[in-house]
């Protein structure tokens, strides 16, 4: 079977200078993969690549085996980086999610009956029915990323496609935004998203696919996740321990060790500080 | 009751109100869209690029709201085509093309200084000029504008809220863009008559930006706004004949007075609100 989406050999720069070089990726129905990499390693460019959003400058894109096109495209459910979306905008959670039906044929100017029926039931399907009314600003962070998960799934989607889904959010809720996507993919839907949380993505994800510049590796954690692959990728020292069965990666500090930056206790008295 | 109706015995009221109601809400619904895209400036500078296009159409003998019209157009056009396609910011653009345009006006009067007066009304406003074609052609600029609005009124809230996500989901972005400048360029010529060149970018912005203090739905704000632009302007049309001071000044004063009261309410609100939360915590 044709994967859902290929890349062969992908190259995307402005100007002469390359974002991307020679990119292959396979991504199958049923996937949930996590693009990883540093800050300007080309991982929105990427996306944006696999959105249609930007053209690649040499290479190809294949969905389903036929050159991606306008009219041969795969229907994509995007959700952006929350620190994209105008918070101060008037939506409400129902209007916003109303947005992901864009496609159906209602010329109206607003819900049909079957639109808000759908809307309520992506609603509860993510647990936060009773927000519907409610003004996206006045959501926590985790309520926030779910209403932006419910537009994009109501589109149908065959591929999710998520920019730092976990980005802002505290450890509790990313793990719970997690989870949430992982049980999304248990019924069906095919993932990709991109992180800078490697642990979680060690803990959570069955793919994860290294990225600077070019694909250093990718596969599962526990065969990707290497020292020297990460090191290549970050460009650093990076260490990775198993603990439990569980991996923890760390980037070695450098330059200065952990003690250097406690200051010395005074005797008797208060730390003191420089101030 | 004889306040309210007298005026009407004149014509030039009757056409007047007519046409400020129907631009009071042509403004209202699109300066929504203008306010949200944070596109507050482009009201002011594409109202000076019409009046460019205002003077060379009476240079050329074209019809007033063809020639005005078209220039309006492809200047919005070419407004968003320098955004998109160059690293120029929309101030930046809107402030180079609508001022050149305006600027080409401005040479052709001095130019032909035989027609300086005419051009007194088109700057700021003035209802003796409405006449019964006016009406028909603002009438029918405001139901065609409605109409695209109704029409698209999910492609372009999609797109003011978001245009890159929008353009994901499939929305044609660009023709959606291309539109809303026909329609902001018609609404525009529509209201120079009653508003004046230097007046419309208040009508656009003020009725908007009273609606978002009032409600944070964007269904809500579109109705509100369309409703504030119909009253403030009805109310502006009173005092300008009461008064005897030009129609744009007195309908944008009625605006600003009633958004200096809605901010007021708003921040009264607020300051309730917080005190509540400090209360119970």
């Amino acid at each position: 079977m044709d994967p859902l989406l290929e890349l062969r050999k992908v190259t995307f720069g402005y100007g002469a200078t390359p974002i991307l070089e020679d990119i292959n990726i396979h991504l199958h129905h049923g996937q949930f993969a996590a693009l990883v990499g540093p800050s300007g390693a080309g991982k929105t460019t990427l996306l944006k690549l696999i959105l249609g959003t930007l053209q690649p400058t040499h290479g190809e894109i294949y969905t389903h085996g036929e050159l991606l096109r306008n009219g041969h495209a795969p229907r994509v459910g995007y959700v952006p980086q929350l620190e994209t979306v105008d918070w101060n905008f008037p939506v409400t959670v129902e209007q916003t999610v109303w947005m992901g039906q864009i496609g159906n044929k209602n010329l109206l100017p607003w819900m049909s009956a079957k639109e808000r029926r759908q809307v309520q039931a992506m609603l509860e399907r993510l647990g936060i029915a009773e927000l519907a009314q409610r003004h996206i600003r006045d959501l926590s962070g985790g309520q926030q990323q779910r209403v932006f998960l419910a537009r994009a799934l109501i589109s149908k989607p065959d591929l999710l496609v998520l920019d730092e889904p976990t980005v802002g959010l505290d450890i509790q809720t990313a793990e719970m935004i997690l989870v949430l996507l992982a049980e999304l993919n248990r019924q069906g839907v095919t993932l990709l998203m991109t992180t800078h949380d490697l642990n979680a993505a060690a803990a959570h994800l069955p793919w994860v696919i290294c990225l600077n510049q070019k694909v250093i590796a990718q596969g599962a954690p526990e065969a990707v996740f290497t020292e020297k692959v990460l090191s290549e990728t970050y460009r650093g020292d990076m260490m990775v321990f198993v603990h439990n069965g569980m991996m923890f990666i760390q980037q070695k500090p450098h330059g200065h060790g952990y003690k250097d930056l406690v200051p010395e206790p005074v005797p008797g008295g208060m730390p003191h500080t420089n101030s | 009751m004889d306040i309210l109706l007298e005026p009407f015995q004149f014509e030039f009221f009757r056409n007047g109100v007519t046409v400020s109601l129907l631009v009071g809400a042509l403004c209202g619904l699109i300066g929504v869209y203008i306010v949200l895209r944070g596109m507050s400036y482009i009201g002011h500078g594409l109202s000076h690029a019409i009046f460019g296009g205002a003077v060379v159409s009476f240079v050329m003998a074209w019809n007033f709201y063809i020639g005005a019209g078209v220039w309006g157009f492809l200047a919005a056009l070419l407004i968003n085509q320098t955004v998109r396609r160059t690293r120029i910011s929309a101030d930046a653009a809107i402030g180079v093309i609508t001022t050149a345009s305006f600027a080409v006006g401005v040479a052709l009067i001095s130019r032909y200084r035989r027609f300086t007066r005419s051009f007194d009304a088109a700057l700021f406003g003035n209802i003796l000029g409405v006449t019964v074609q006016d009406v028909w052609v603002v009438a029918a600029v405001t139901l065609i504008v409605m109409l695209i609005i109704f029409l698209m009124y999910k492609q372009l809230l999609f797109t003011t809220f978001n245009a890159e996500v929008a353009q994901v989901y499939g929305v044609k972005t660009e023709w959606v863009d291309t539109l809303f400048s026909l329609a902001l360029a018609a609404a525009l010529i529509a209201s120079m008559q009653i508003l004046g060149v230097t007046l419309i970018a208040a009508a656009l912005v003020i009725p908007a930006i009273t609606a978002r203090l009032m409600t944070d739905s964007f269904n809500r704000m579109v109705i509100l706004s369309t409703m504030i632009g119909m009253i403030t302007n009805l109310i502006g049309m009173y005092l300008s004949y009461y008064i005897d001071v030009a129609s744009g000044a007195t309908i944008v004063l009625v605006q600003a007075m009633v958004f200096g009261v809605s901010l007021l309410v708003s921040l009264v609100q607020k300051r309730a609100a917080r005190r509540l939360a400090h209360t119970h915590i």
